[in-house]
């Protein structure tokens, strides 16, 4: 019984961050084109509009894969064989997999059985999802040097440098976090600040480490190479970079990498410093707001409402970082690589240190 | 039991390709798996800090930097020397000795009944770091010495190059 | 109670499997008709110059990948130390505070010589 409950969780892991990535394709497409005021994409249409009706979103969500998944795959003379499609599955297999130590609700009590609602529940998921974005590094490097072409290694090369130089204040932000919960497991962190300060606001991770919020944010659009950070597609530039030479399915598995990332940061975000899934006063048993009113709500009901929760923020902090891609200009390599190494990392360890200083000296007051 | 021999011949089989194929990349690649191997090892041997941290340190950074080096050097596929045989014949003997003398050593009777229940919590995050940050404190300290001599090493090496 | 790893090794099966069949995905379903012009490298209209094995890279990403290696192994030391951090109490932040300023002065040393400059 544990197994089936265990196979559930996880596919229902994967299938939130896969529909995740769909709508993200399509919010791009529409959000930009608001920004640009234009109108965007919107000729997609169910045999070619024999149908009276007009599914819109819908179609834009399957077209983009379909279309994507029926052209040809070229790969060029000289390159890579066994890399060439090596590249695309070591890219994206690691980061599909972080969605399995993050907590989508609190737990689900069907009659005897409590489940708690985290794919994979290790003690030590933040390690997992920084061994899984240290592995995505793979999929830009090998991609460039696969296509055998020298825009690609070009773009590999420095897309792989980019993506580790930010690694480390991603980590640093994340220490940062973890000295504040003592704990490596998301899903105690994330009912960690289910608790009230003072009685009144809900203990969100954004009001104890803010600038961890703002370092991980922007590690983290550095990490994934988006926008302002894009260097390495750099899409006037290097044509497309390190996937110049990919076409079809597999250009489509590097672009939804893209899109993954952004929804892995979004996660991060949202469970680390908005409370995951938690929704303010509400407890297993219904709501307790200050002053003393309570009202009653049946679990099951708790339950929905905490993962509707979680999805809405990880909603919003996607729709963020789609917002910053279409504000700012792209930044110069060197720019870049003075961000992360000059100004993120000592703030990220000038962050930590400070984080615990204050843990020590505040020990025994309670907040 | 199964598992851990699925797990020993995987790694083995990771570990003869780096060392035995042609082009370097794969050889890198080959090394990534075999580190995989030896994590998931670890893994069912209930240390699973040290699991993560060597995927995260040493498949996740310092093969990284190895594909850099082999992809900055555009080191080529090699072709197998004139006269080698002789060495690799000796090489392969000296290889077999060894896993002869290993596994003879490890079934002696002192040996192969030494191992204890592990104490509690172990392999947990938390023991591991009270041992690491009490009796294990100056090798630690030691460490971020070794890695300050890596970096400056590192740099003055690259700089005397470019200039 | 079900051991944590092995969902996450269904999880990995899972991953894998959607991964490899996305990738083959349009070598399945998609047409196949290699021409020599379609298998030709990138490079915008002409033939593409020099070999890729003659590219010298500058050796400032050598660096990066190895500034990369310590700091990384700086921030891993600092999960366990996070983790118990409350229990070692002030002489654990001095431990720590050693092993992060050592490595600092290796940063900075790293700063003022230039090394960081010309990314």
């Amino acid at each position: 019984m544990e197994v089936i409950f265990t196979l559930v969780k996880v596919i229902v892991a994967f299938v939130i961050m896969l529909q995740m990535v769909l709508v993200l394709l399509w919010v791009e497409r529409k959000g930009s084109a608001l920004i640009q005021d234009r109108v965007g994409a919107n000729r997609a249409n169910i045999f070619g509009g024999l149908l009276p009706f007009n599914l819109g979103i819908v179609n834009t969500f399957m077209a983009d894969p379909l279309k994507g998944f029926h052209k040809e795959d070229i790969v060029p003379a000289d390159a890579d064989k066994f890399l060439h499609w090596l590249a695309p599955i070591v890219g994206i297999i690691p980061l599909f997999l972080t969605f399995a130590v993050v907590p989508f609700g609190d737990v689900l009590i069907l009659g005897d059985y409590t489940i708690n609602l985290q794919a994979a529940e290790t003690g030590v998921g933040i390690l997992l999802i920084l061994a899984m974005v240290s592995m995505g590094v793979y999929g830009v490097v090998l991609g460039g040097w696969a296509s055998n072409s020298r825009y690609s290694m070009l773009g590999g090369v420095r897309g792989t440098a980019q993506m580790i130089s930010y690694e480390v204040s991603m980590g640093l932000a994340i220490v940062a976090v973890v000295l504040t919960y003592g704990t490596l497991d998301m899903q105690e962190i994330a009912r960690a600040q289910g608790e009230l300060m003072w009685g009144v606001i809900p203990a969100w991770g954004v009001f104890y480490q803010p600038l961890a919020l703002v370092i991980l944010f922007i590690a983290g659009m550095a990490e994934s190479k988006r926008a302002p950070f894009d260097l390495p597609e750099a899409e006037s530039e290097l044509v497309a970079g390190f996937y110049t030479e990919y076409s079809g399915s597999k250009q489509l598995v590097f672009m939804m990498a893209d899109f993954v990332e952004i929804a892995i940061v979004a996660a991060l975000v949202t469970t680390f410093f908005f409370g995951g899934w938690q929704v303010p006063y509400l407890y297993q048993d219904g709501f307790q707001f200050p002053g003393g009113w309570q009202v009653y709500v049946p679990s099951l009901l708790v339950t929905l409402m905490q993962i509707v929760a979680f999805l809405l923020k990880l909603f919003f902090f996607c729709w963020v970082q789609i917002l910053v891609r279409w504000s700012l200009p792209r930044v110069r390599y060197d720019q870049l690589m003075d961000l992360g190494w000059k100004r993120l990392l000592p703030l990220g360890l000038a962050n930590v240190v400070i984080t615990a200083i204050l843990i020590l000296a505040l020990q025994g007051f309670t907040v | 039991m199964v598992l851990f021999w699925i797990l020993a011949v995987l790694t083995i089989a990771g570990a003869l390709t780096t060392v035995l194929h042609r082009n370097p990349v794969y050889s890198a690649l080959a090394l990534v798996f075999t580190l995989f191997q030896v994590a998931i090892i670890f893994l069912a041997l209930d240390a699973f800090l040290v699991a993560f941290l060597q995927v995260i340190v040493y498949a996740g950074a310092i093969v990284v930097l190895f594909l850099f080096v082999i992809m900055l050097l555009a080191v080529e596929p090699e072709e197998p020397l004139a006269g080698q045989l002789p060495l690799r014949i000796s090489a392969g003997i000296l290889c077999l000795l060894l896993v002869i003398e290993l596994a003879t050593l490890s079934t002696l009777p002192g040996i192969s009944n030494m191992a204890e229940p592990m104490p509690e919590g172990f392999g947990q995050t938390a023991a591991v770091a009270r041992q690491l940050f009490s009796a294990y404190m100056l090798p630690f300290e030691l460490t971020s010495v070794l890695l300050l001599v890596a970096v400056v090493g590192a740099v003055v090496m690259a700089r005397r190059k470019a200039s | 109670m079900i051991n944590p790893y092995v969902a996450l090794l269904m999880s990995a099966a899972l991953c894998s499997l959607v991964a490899i069949i996305m990738v083959f995905a349009s070598r399945i379903i998609g047409p196949q008709n290699p021409s020599e012009t379609k298998l030709e490298v990138f490079e915008a209209g002409n033939p593409p110059v020099g070999t890729l094995r003659g590219m010298r890279f500058p050796i400032k990403f050598y660096l990066v990948a190895i500034l990369f290696i310590v700091f990384d192994i700086e921030v891993v030391f600092m999960y366990p130390w996070a983790v118990i951090f409350r229990d070692l109490g002030w002489f654990g932040l001095a431990e720590m505070g050693v092993f992060v300023g050592i490595l600092t002065v290796g940063l900075a040393y790293v700063w003022r010589v230039g090394a960081l400059a010309w990314e």
